[in-house]
């Protein structure tokens, strides 16, 4: 058999590149990154047009608040993507509690941005403050609720592994859910220096 | 220690370490302000790459969903940065 015969037969593109999770999330996820694209952009044109106004509004927010959360969300995602690792090796229970780590940090996530809104308004800082502070509502409100979507999903995720639904050849609904989930993070990190940080 | 040695559990040190110096350092007064949103700027987009590389697996998914990302990561940034620095 020559080696041109075997060639035949060699399915298009690279065989060992494949598409984690499923094309229709990669959609939905890529769109809504979109969104947020664009609502980055819309802040920093809005800054750079009442810079003044920004940057004394910036300090009136607390950086650790930011940080901290940067650290619980990044932390959660790779929890994430440790159970991702251990249902491809059929430890279905190490996974269940590294997905029950990532739905605690999201947990956790909520509890610190519901203390950062409750110090904001009790101070009297409200969406109709200033611009500054109505895009510092919109955009973590936008982004807690994906949060919040995101728990229910990790809560279904743990469920999955409990019941051994995962297929450790190809756990797909596993792979779509880490995905959506470090979207979640990814949007956070720039998030959080566009508004806590640049000055 | 095992867990501690795969690859995703360097890419999350390397993200906290990152996010520290963001918030902690180069935040700092000391620092020109110009010189710490680009810097604070370029480590997020960095950490985000690492995000998309490592935790999404997109170094490992065809050409055209690493391309399309690349191009969003380097979109934003270069958004963000051009309009602040103009």
């Amino acid at each position: 058999m020559s080696s041109e015969t075997d060639t035949q037969f060699t399915p298009a593109g690279d065989p060992t590149r494949r598409l984690p999770g499923v094309e229709g999330v990669w959609v939905f996820v890529i769109a809504d990154m979109t969104v947020f694209a664009v609502l980055f952009g819309s802040f920093i044109v809005s800054r750079h047009h009442n810079p003044a106004l920004f940057e004394a509004s910036r300090h009136a927010l607390n950086p650790n608040f930011g940080g901290v959360n940067t650290l619980i969300l990044v932390t959660s995602s790779w929890f994430a993507a440790l159970a991702l690792d251990a249902v491809r090796k059929s430890r279905f229970v190490l996974a269940q509690r590294f997905i029950g780590g990532a739905l605690l940090c999201g947990l956790a996530f909520m509890v610190s941005k519901a203390v950062e809104y409750t110090e904001k308004l009790n101070a009297g800082i409200s969406l109709l403050t200033n611009d500054f502070f109505m895009y510092y509502f919109t955009l973590t409100g936008i982004h807690l609720f994906h949060v919040v979507a995101g728990i229910v999903v990790l809560v279904v995720l743990w469920f999955m592994a409990r019941s051994r639904s995962f297929d450790p050849e190809r756990p797909v609904v596993l792979e779509c859910g880490a995905i959506y989930w470090h979207m979640v993070d990814l949007l956070w990190i720039i998030l959080f220096p566009l508004l806590y940080l640049v000055r | 220690m095992e867990l501690l040695c795969k690859p995703v559990s360097i890419v999350w040190a390397a993200l906290m370490l990152a996010t520290c110096a963001s918030t902690w350092l180069l935040s700092k007064n000391s620092v020109a302000p110009e010189v710490a949103t680009v810097a604070i700027m370029l480590v997020a987009a960095v950490k985000v790459r690492l995000v998309m590389s490592h935790f999404m697996e997109v170094r490992r998914a065809p050409l055209a969903l690493r391309l399309v990302c690349d191009g969003w990561l380097l979109a934003v940034t270069a958004l963000i940065v051009t309009v602040y620095l103009v």
